[in-house]
């Protein structure tokens, strides 16, 4: 058998324009050895779960500074049920104030990085859930 | 989700996504969907996309792809970016370019990471490709990652072979080289509105007037993607290609020797995994590079009596 890759779709929910975290998450997670791939800015909850789909991703990695991400996240996690990906695992990085963190884990994002955090972390997280 | 079979072929894009990654892992039960999925393949329409990093292989492609959706076709894409040498990870970043389709049900993108192969594909870019056929996609589009001048395993795996060019990135002695000039069955000059597109078409037309005269002259299209002009006249070459394929016999010819090429690999890949597992395991190999390092043998030695002992 060949090396099981763990593939993650990089995707920006909603409507800021600011990409360099997500980029330089999905440069990190490259040089972990995954394959990423990063759909680009302003997406919709649809095209996210659709290229989730497509893609066969082990990992939803969401990127998102408007301030949206107690509604689009959750919307992720529903979508990607529906399709019968429940088990992909969805994490989350941005500026999220903390007293929001704890209602995005119950709806289902398995982790939230907020700013400062080392990337190492991330890709440990991802190590170790997937 | 467990893979089955029956979701496959009822038509479910998630059965079909399961699938690619199953081929491409090489996981159990890959060979058996494969040999389930052979005697569906040979119906679509598969066309290569190459050309240099930039030159604007992903914007041409979703063009293309919207303009064969009008005609009433499905389509199917393979996206090749390349895979890190160093960390086995990469970044496909070619959907970016294909946002808009991701919501059409007709439509089916996949990006693969080239994985350590050299020739602007990935080693299972043939088997994707065969997946997105026998699940009923009409239409193919391999696009393969930038390439330099040597990259043309695309021939192998396309119908058709579609060259985008760009103007100003060399002189005419570029054009004259070997490499994925001779490869294109369609030429289309993107970025025309720039500088040096006049001189390029004189360049490529130049180098196809040196060859021998073939019964099929690549057109020459000039095309500025990202404003969806020329289209129609890259489809129209590609359709043109298609039937002069069909009509002289020549595609029959690609695919029996596509056929050739496919299984004398898969020989070559399977004796050589057998050959290296036997060696490594028994830790021979590692002796045998010892007594190399050392000058005590040699390799020519080694290797005649290594292959000796497996092939008796």
């Amino acid at each position: 058998m060949a090396d099981k890759k763990i593939r993650v779709l990089v995707a920006k929910p909603g409507l800021d324009g600011h990409d360099r975290g997500a980029k330089v998450v999905a440069r990190a997670l490259r040089d972990a050895g995954m394959e990423v791939i990063y759909t680009g800015l302003r997406q919709t909850v649809d095209q996210i779960v659709e290229a989730a789909d497509s893609e066969d991703v082990d990992v939803v990695a969401l990127s998102l500074l408007s301030g949206a991400h107690n509604t689009l996240f959750p919307e992720v996690v529903e979508g990607l049920k529906a399709k019968g990906m429940g088990d992909v695992l969805v994490i989350g990085g941005g500026v999220i104030p903390a007293a929001d963190i704890p209602g995005l884990e119950e709806a289902g994002v398995k982790a939230i990085f907020t700013p400062g955090t080392p990337t190492k972390d991330i890709i440990d997280f991802i190590k170790a859930n997937v | 989700m467990e893979f089955s079979m029956k979701d496959f072929w009822n038509g479910s894009r998630r059965a079909l996504a399961r699938a690619i990654t199953i081929v491409e892992n090489e996981q159990d039960g890959y060979e058996e969907i494969m040999k389930e999925i052979y005697h569906h393949t040979g119906r679509a329409q598969v066309i290569g996309v190459t050309g240099a990093p930039g030159a604007g292989k992903s914007t041409l492609s979703d063009n293309l792809v919207k303009f064969y959706r009008k005609m009433g076709k499905t389509v199917g894409v393979c996206a090749i970016d390349p895979t890190s040498p160093f960390s086995g990870g990469a970044i496909l970043g070619d959907r970016i370019r294909m946002n808009d389709l991701t919501l059409d049900q007709g439509v089916y993108i996949r990006s693969m990471g080239t994985r350590g192969s050299l020739g602007g594909l990935s080693r299972k870019t043939a088997d994707a490709v065969k997946l997105m056929d026998a699940w009923g996609l009409d239409v193919i589009f391999i696009e393969t990652v930038g390439v330099g001048q040597s990259e043309v395993d695309i021939v192998k795996n396309a119908d058709t072979t579609l060259v985008v060019l760009v103007p100003g990135l060399g002189d005419d002695i570029q054009a004259i080289k070997a490499g994925i000039l001779e490869i294109g069955d369609v030429f289309t000059i993107n970025k025309c509105d720039r500088d040096g597109a006049d001189r390029l078409n004189v360049e490529i037309e130049m180098m196809l007037d040196l060859g021998e005269a073939q019964d099929w002259r690549p057109p020459i299209e000039r095309t500025i993607a990202n404003e969806g002009q020329g289209i129609e006249d890259v489809v129209n070459g590609l359709n043109e290609h298609r039937k002069y394929l069909e009509e002289s016999g020549l595609l029959e010819e690609r695919r029996r020797e596509r056929v050739r090429t496919e299984m004398a690999e898969m020989i070559h890949d399977r004796i050589s995994r057998h050959v290296m597992k036997e060696i490594t395991e028994t830790g021979k190999f590692a002796d045998y590079v010892e007594q190399v390092y050392e000058r005590q043998t040699d390799p020519y030695t080694v290797v005649d009596s290594i292959v000796g002992d497996i092939f008796k």
